[in-house]
């Protein structure tokens, strides 16, 4: 197998505050390679958008990211230059926001904004870049493609500026492409479009993709990979697939009980919740994160917490427990 | 953009004609105009022959009109104190007040936007409270007193600059200081403010994503989205100063427009001060139908309003 586009390794975010340092984000590893979209789902402040743009290197000043490795495309992030990151950033790797009603400046129109990306990092002149803008805006199917680049975000609705916002990405054929909940700002009625759009552009191009989402029903659709985070932890990782059939972690378990999956959640059953709530992450975190709301919860818990590793590593949990639940209790029928 | 600017053309005249109106009725609210003019010995027949002489009795609306067709061709009437006509006496003052006036606003400009972007990029640092300083001394500082300070420190002390006149373009260093400082930290503020709030702007971000560098995240992306209320506000600044200057006016011995106003009006001369105060009003209204093209131009969504 060639080597992954994007490999981490013990990736961890500190914000320092007042009272201490927040440790918001403790140990993220993945691989990812080329063409593969990987979906990395937790609920709100768990660490995901932090990820991701701490991979972007776009995190303020304030917050000190550290990582035993971080390589993009043969390139060691943690050793790149602000001038490197430039270069990378919205040529090798690109980023799609969540809003797309503020992610566009409003006194710029979309051909400019759409040019500016192939123009800062190819030498391209105006006419060669307007005519890509044109390819890609009709790619991602928008019509009168000529015309739309005249016009100013403010005249566009939602589902079309997020589809100014996948072209803008894609303008340099990226081999990273970052989409942190690119629907969840959208009507529901364009969300599935929006999100087949995105699925089937990085197929066609080849393009790996980290889609953040807390929708495990788009999860299910899309990831190759999935990777689960809880209060700035990775708590399982895996193949869609095996991640789906057999999760591991409580907290995974949990998450599949709150939502249906097509096909795997029966008519007229009743849907989970995890109560509870994420624990402070302000100072020395230790133990297990979830044990405040696992109904798996042993004093183990409060120990040191290894991250099992599955004989052909494609699926990792981080419990105390080798199955994840408590010895003694059965799997329930 | 162009049925934009025919909109606010539009206004512009409406408006123009509205304060029109009420700096001719000035005359009237100063008491009666014949009276004034026939002097304090005066018997009630000489008023009542100045006030069929100047047409004082024929109904309001008649003189207004009579006097506004004057005035649109350039004709404001006689001074009654130099005997000159006020449109010759205003063009002449005017000049001096101009130049001030420019003078103040780029320097207040030049000034205050460079440092509340600096102030901006790097909040809670030491030129962001530099650049706080500075803007809480303009403000608490009366102009009349910073005025003399400078005239004790640069033109008896040290000897640098004249203190009054308008002879070179020196002797209108000090008194662009003085206006301009005053303008200085409500522009200042609002670039650091707005340059704060569209810093953190989700687009900023996008431009960041593409890989542009801060330089042009900073003037190309921020800095447009940031200067549209700074526009509106110099615009009213600069009117201000136009029409305000008079305690800088005297202070330098400039003898401009405000400065013409402030004397007129004591000698009660109403002509001119009518005049004066319809040209200020017409400078405000001309910077403001400029810096509203002006921010249609930058901010696209202005357009459609």
């Amino acid at each position: 197998m060639s080597e992954p586009v994007l490999s981490v390794r013990n990736l961890r975010l500190d914000i320092p505050i007042g009272a201490g340092t927040l440790h918001a984000v403790r140990g993220i590893d993945f691989d990812l390679d080329r063409g593969e979209t990987l979906c990395i789902v937790g609920e709100s402040g768990s660490g995901k958008s932090l990820t991701s743009l701490a991979i972007m290197d776009l995190l303020g000043k304030r917050i000190e990211r550290k990582a035993d490795k971080l390589v993009f495309d043969g390139t060691d992030l943690t050793k790149a230059g602000a001038r490197k990151m430039r270069a990378l950033r919205g040529d090798r790797m690109a980023m799609i926001f969540q809003e797309p009603m503020t992610s566009l400046n409003p006194a710029y129109t979309i051909g400019d904004q759409l040019m500016e990306a192939l123009l800062l990092h190819r030498k391209v002149g105006k006419a060669e870049a307007r005519r890509r803008a044109v390819e890609l805006l009709e790619k991602v199917g928008i019509t009168g493609a000529e015309r739309r680049l005249s016009q100013y975000p403010h005249q566009l609705s939602g589902g079309l500026r997020q589809r100014v916002m996948i072209a803008m990405a894609l303008m340099c054929e990226p081999e990273l492409i970052i989409a942190d909940e690119p629907t969840t700002a959208l009507d529901v009625t364009i969300q599935a479009q929006i999100l087949r759009l995105l699925v089937d552009l990085t197929r066609e191009m080849n393009v790996a993709m980290i889609l953040i989402t807390h929708d495990l029903g788009v999860v299910a659709r899309v990831a190759d990979k999935v990777a689960v985070m809880y209060a700035g932890e990775l708590v399982e990782a895996g193949t869609a697939k095996k991640v789906f059939d057999a999760p591991m972690h409580p907290y995974t378990r949990g998450l599949l009980r709150c939502i249906p999956v097509p096909g795997k959640t029966e008519r007229g059953s009743e849907l989970g919740s995890i109560p509870g709530i994420v624990p402070s992450l302000v100072g020395e975190v230790s133990g297990c994160v979830f044990r405040t709301r696992c109904e798996e919860a042993t004093e183990a818990c409060r120990g040191e917490i290894p991250f099992r590793e599955s004989a052909d590593g494609r699926h990792n949990f981080r419990c105390v427990h080798e199955a994840g639940r408590r010895a003694g209790v059965e799997e329930p029928a | 953009m162009l049925n934009f600017i025919l909109k606010r053309l539009g206004l512009a005249v409406l408006v123009a004609l509205t304060v029109s109106a009420i700096s001719f009725s000035l005359l009237f609210m100063a008491g009666d105009p014949a009276a004034a003019l026939a002097g304090e010995q005066a018997t009630d027949v000489d008023i009542e022959a100045i006030r069929r002489l100047y047409g004082f009795d024929r109904p309001m609306i008649v003189q207004y009109w009579e006097w506004l067709s004057r005035a649109l061709q350039g004709d404001f009437g006689e001074s009654y104190y130099f005997r000159l006509p006020v449109a010759d006496l205003i063009m002449e003052r005017l000049s001096i007040t101009m130049t001030l006036g420019v003078c103040g606003i780029s320097f207040a400009l030049l000034t205050a936007v460079p440092l509340g972007v600096v102030a901006a990029i790097r909040p809670n640092s030491l030129i962001d409270r530099f650049a706080l300083f500075l803007s809480v001394m303009g403000q608490a500082m009366p102009s009349f007193w910073f005025g003399l300070m400078m005239i004790v420190v640069f033109s008896i002390q040290l000897n640098w600059l004249p203190p009054s006149g308008t002879k070179t373009w020196v002797h209108f260093i000090m008194p662009t200081i003085v206006l301009g400082y005053y303008a200085m930290p409500a522009i200042m503020r609002l670039t650091r403010a707005g340059m704060l709030d569209v810093l953190g702007s989700d687009y900023i971000r996008t431009a960041r994503a593409k890989g542009a560098g801060e330089g042009r995240v900073l003037f190309k992306h921020a800095l447009r989205n940031a200067i549209i209320p700074v526009v509106s506000l110099a615009a009213v600044q600069m009117g201000f100063m136009l029409g305000g200057s008079i305690v800088v006016e005297s202070i330098f011995a400039l003898h401009g427009a405000g400065y013409l106003a402030w004397e007129s009006i004591g000698r009660n001369d109403l002509p001119t001060v009518q005049a004066l105060i319809l040209v200020f009003s017409m400078f405000y209204i001309v910077f403001t139908f400029l810096s509203d093209v002006l921010n249609a131009w930058l901010d696209p969504r202005i357009r459609v309003a």
